[in-house]
């Protein structure tokens, strides 16, 4: 069960996205970047030249280490590019989000939670 | 119930028959709580799993319109404004807070956007050209955000909900292996007890067995010279006897 200690902090949005749509989502405000010496961004701009490791490595940090994130929203070709880490990731928070970018229309076969929905109902 | 392999051994009294029936009464009374409980946290799920669907339709033609308000900010200033956003964003104006919500006894946490007042840190963005396009795009993705932080809470009721439907379905079973589980105990416990009980018996037996053969031996000593061997081969099929008796124990 998810105790009020768990999400009451939890506050910010993370995105991991590619260049158009981890601008977009700023715009909008959700960017933060944490204070003192080892500042730590809530987003990640994934081109083609990104290591797979290094988007594993930040899905690790938004989901496991800080505790400050409420939504990760992750865009849907890049979480295909480590589709495991976020299969098996089934903790309630922060709520991991699959969003479609503008190169990649949104299919809701790969949706890990749609996933699990159709799997529920038998299908 | 396990059929009727598992019918409990009762002792025909009144009493126990008053017992019985409150034991059954308060049985049927559980179960249908529990079940009444899994029905409607069933339905609520159903119906988070209805909404999820819409939210994530609806999810994709805002993020559309969003990414197109973007092009056209592109368009307006000329030239990639991502780097310079990207280096600008310092304090989070866009925040999630979480409150609860009861679900028959199931609380699940829904996100509730709000905007960090005074914040600002795109003042000097599209300060050159472009700003009306780029004060546009931000209200646009702002809904986007919206839609997407609706779509989260919805999407974080579903696991916890799905959890919890899974533990309170499985909860009248495991109760009921408990039971099992104590009523086995308590049955092992009363057949160790009457083991050791015949053990004892067992023991008595031998010793006494053994007094006699001495008796006879002191009477046989007594009256001759009489051979030993079918003495000592009866007190050691006597000890034979009696460590079968202590393996029977172990079980």
């Amino acid at each position: 069960m998810a105790s009020a200690a768990t999400y009451k902090d939890r506050q910010l949005l993370a995105v991991i996205g590619d260049e158009d749509s981890v601008t977009g989502l700023l715009l909008a405000g959700i960017g933060h970047v944490t204070e003192g010496a080892d500042a730590q961004r809530n987003f990640l701009v994934v081109d083609s030249k990104t290591e797979t490791s290094q988007i594993e490595q930040a899905f690790q940090n938004f989901t496991q280490e800080r505790k400050d994130i409420a939504v990760l929203l992750i865009n849907q070709h890049i979480a295909e590019r480590i589709r495991h880490s976020v299969d098996s990731f089934a903790d309630p928070f922060p709520a991991v989000l699959e969003i479609p970018s503008k190169d990649h229309p949104y299919d809701p076969e790969k949706d890990s939670v749609l996933k699990r929905v159709r799997r529920l109902f038998g299908e | 119930m396990s059929g009727a392999v598992g019918r409990e051994p009762v002792f025909p009294t009144r009493q126990s028959l008053g017992l019985m029936k409150s034991k059954l009464k308060g049985a049927e009374t559980g179960h249908s709580l529990l079940k009444r409980k899994s029905e409607a946290l069933t339905k609520c799920r159903a119906e988070i799993t209805r909404r999820i669907d819409e939210a994530k339709r609806k999810m994709g033609r805002v993020m559309q319109i969003a990414a197109f308000s973007l092009a056209e900010v592109s368009y307006a200033v000329g030239g990639d404004i991502g780097y310079q956003v990207q280096e600008s964003a310092k304090q989070a104006r866009f925040r999630v807070r979480a409150k609860q919500e009861n679900v028959s006894g199931v609380f699940l946490p829904q996100f509730e956007s709000y905007t960090q007042d005074g914040v600002n840190d795109f003042a000097l963005t599209g300060l050159g050209k472009g700003g009306q396009q780029i004060q546009r795009c931000r209200e646009t993705y702002a809904r986007a955000v919206e839609t997407l932080v609706e779509l989260a809470s919805l999407q974080t009721a579903f696991l916890i909900l799905d959890e919890v439907i899974k533990v309170v379905n499985r909860r009248d079973i495991n109760s009921e292996l408990d039971e099992l589980d104590r009523e086995e105990f308590y049955r092992l416990k009363k057949v160790s007890g009457k083991k050791q009980r015949d053990t004892a018996a067992a023991d008595a037996e031998i010793l006494a067995a053994r007094k006699k053969a001495e008796a006879e031996e002191a009477a046989q000593a007594a009256s001759g010279v009489v051979a030993e061997e079918p003495k000592a081969a009866e007190s050691e099929a006597a000890d034979i006897l009696g460590e079968q008796e202590d393996n029977d124990v172990i079980f």
